[in-house]
């Protein structure tokens, strides 16, 4: 089992979400935060209040797959999250230890999806 | 006895209820600048000078202010309760209307006035020393003030000063009360590295209902549906006009971007200019006043306050206080009879004597309001302390002075 974190813009997290969907994998929990990448953000200005590298918002999306499941995520998150501009994002792959499906108690793989 | 005018008489009650809306107002404007932490304690403090002046301006306040003079500098008490205050006109201050709705009217300013100040010390001030200071300050500052600028035999309305109004007894006096509140109580931990405003849509409505009531604290300061009042209406919202657009664009030519925050600050600056000229320039001169205004405001908040580094968090003392005295100087220059026969005529208009008295009476109005304010924050700081601790100010005041949470953000 794996565990996925992805930070995108949050302007592609439609386009996300029905890239997930096309791969069958409807299960996600998504977010608000902020973030920056190597540019270190925008300046923004509050009359005599400056700030210089400042954090932009974002969107993480939180996916737990079975092991066949993740490539096919990893690629659908890209595709829908690809602009080919700075500030696209990233894609994390944890290791997943356990997982419960809380109402059945069943746990696993059969819990994942 | 004096003759009830329905017209006129309708027209100020609408603009006493325009006034007090510019309290919440303050409130919202306020409120969206400071910290998410913070934005219930800065409208809890406008509330609670909704209540607690409107006691103490119908108990004392009103007759030190408006009542019989004692030697110009103060009212007697004669008229403390509101006795012998009740729908008679007042021939003297507002012979058309009840005399009661005149104490209305001018009873919205007084709970105004002491609000402006909590720009200065917003986000670290003990809600009990503020309660305590607010309702001091009204009494022994504003009551005083107001009586010389507006009172029958207050000396600088004999002496001839213009302010048609309250830009000094309004916006100087709570401008200079905050830059003093501003030096006691010292800087906001932190400062200058503080988040920036958290929700600048509050600031924007706020602005917007302080510019709509602001046409009651002009237009209204006619005491009358006439040909003047209608003329205040028009400058008010030119000084605003002019003055936002002012500040829009010195920020676009220096470099950066037109920003909301800076384009409502300026036309908040520019309606607290227009304040004691409004009554007395025409059009072309608000419009004048106006984008001077947001100049000059612009630089005090921006380039001065940052020079000398104190921490005024709201800008009281950079939009009221600064506003508020090049205002009255302004005065001194665009007044023309012409506009209204009762005031005077300016330098533009052939006259430097105006601008004398002008000047006299910004210094006064601006050394009393800071000298006896500097002292009154220094008395309550002995007494029960101005500030809440380091731990409480990180915490946040709406947690630690009001047991609340504005935002409900998880659950």
């Amino acid at each position: 089992m794996k565990y996925i974190i992805a930070v995108i813009q949050p302007d592609r997290l439609d386009e996300v979400m029905a890239a997930l969907e096309e791969e069958e994998v409807n299960l996600i929990t998504v977010s608000d935060v902020m973030g920056r990448g190597r540019q270190k953000g925008v300046a923004e200005v509050y009359r005599s209040h400056v700030e210089r590298g400042g954090l932009l918002r974002k969107v993480k999306i939180e996916v737990a797959v079975n092991d066949s499941f993740l490539q096919p995520t990893v690629d659908a998150i890209a595709r829908g999250a690809r602009t080919g501009h700075i500030g696209d994002g990233k894609i994390f792959v944890f290791d997943l230890e356990e997982c419960v499906r809380i109402r059945t108690g069943e746990t696993g793989c059969v819990a994942i999806g | 006895m004096a003759q009830i005018d329905t017209g006129d008489t309708a027209w100020m009650i609408v603009a006493t209820a325009l006034v007090m809306l510019m309290t919440p107002g303050l409130a919202f404007f306020y409120g969206g600048l400071v910290r998410r932490k913070n934005v219930l304690s800065v409208m809890m403090q406008c509330f609670m000078l909704l209540g607690v002046m409107s006691i103490q301006w119908v108990l004392c306040g009103y007759t030190l202010a408006f009542g019989p003079d004692q030697g110009g500098f103060i009212g007697d008490f004669s008229w403390a309760a509101l006795t012998g205050v009740g729908a008679e006109p007042n021939a003297d201050y507002a012979g058309t209307i009840p005399h009661t709705l005149f104490m209305l009217f001018q009873m919205m300013f007084a709970v105004l006035t002491p609000a402006l100040i909590i720009g200065a010390f917003a986000e670290r001030m003990k809600f009990s020393a503020f309660v305590l200071f607010s309702v001091l300050w009204a009494t022994i500052v504003y009551d005083p003030m107001a009586h010389w600028v507006w009172g029958v035999g207050g000396w600088l309305r004999e002496l001839g000063a213009l302010d048609f109004a309250g830009g000094t007894v309004v916006h100087i006096n709570a401008g200079m009360a905050a830059l003093a509140a501003a030096l006691v109580i010292g800087k906001r931990k932190g400062y200058p590295d503080i988040s920036p405003p958290h929700n600048l849509p509050f600031a924007i409505l706020g602005a917007a209902l302080l510019w709509f009531g602001w046409f009651g604290f002009n237009a209204g300061s006619a005491l009358g549906a006439n040909g003047l009042s209608v003329s205040a209406f028009l400058t008010t919202q030119l000084g605003a006009a002019s003055a936002a657009v002012a500040w829009a664009v010195v920020e676009w030519v220096k470099g950066k971007r037109p920003t909301a925050l800076g384009t409502i600050s300026g036309a908040v600056a520019g309606l607290v200019a227009i304040t004691p000229a409004s009554g007395f320039v025409t059009p072309l001169g608000a419009l004048g006043i106006g984008a001077l205004a947001g100049l000059v405001c612009y630089l005090a908040v921006v380039i001065v306050k940052g020079k000398l580094g104190y921490d005024d968090s709201l800008d009281a003392f950079g939009v009221h206080g600064v506003g508020g005295m090049l205002g009255a100087l302004l005065t001194g220059f665009w007044a023309t009879t012409v506009i209204n026969p009762a005031g005077a005529d300016g330098v533009f208009h052939g006259n430097g004597k105006l601008l004398l008295w002008q000047f006299v009476a910004l210094v006064v109005c601006a050394a009393y309001s800071f000298v006896l304010s500097f002292g009154l924050l220094k008395l309550i700081d002995k007494v029960v302390g101005l500030r809440v601790t380091e731990e409480k100010e990180g915490i946040g005041l709406d947690l630690t002075q009001h047991s609340e949470s504005a935002y409900t953000l998880v659950g």
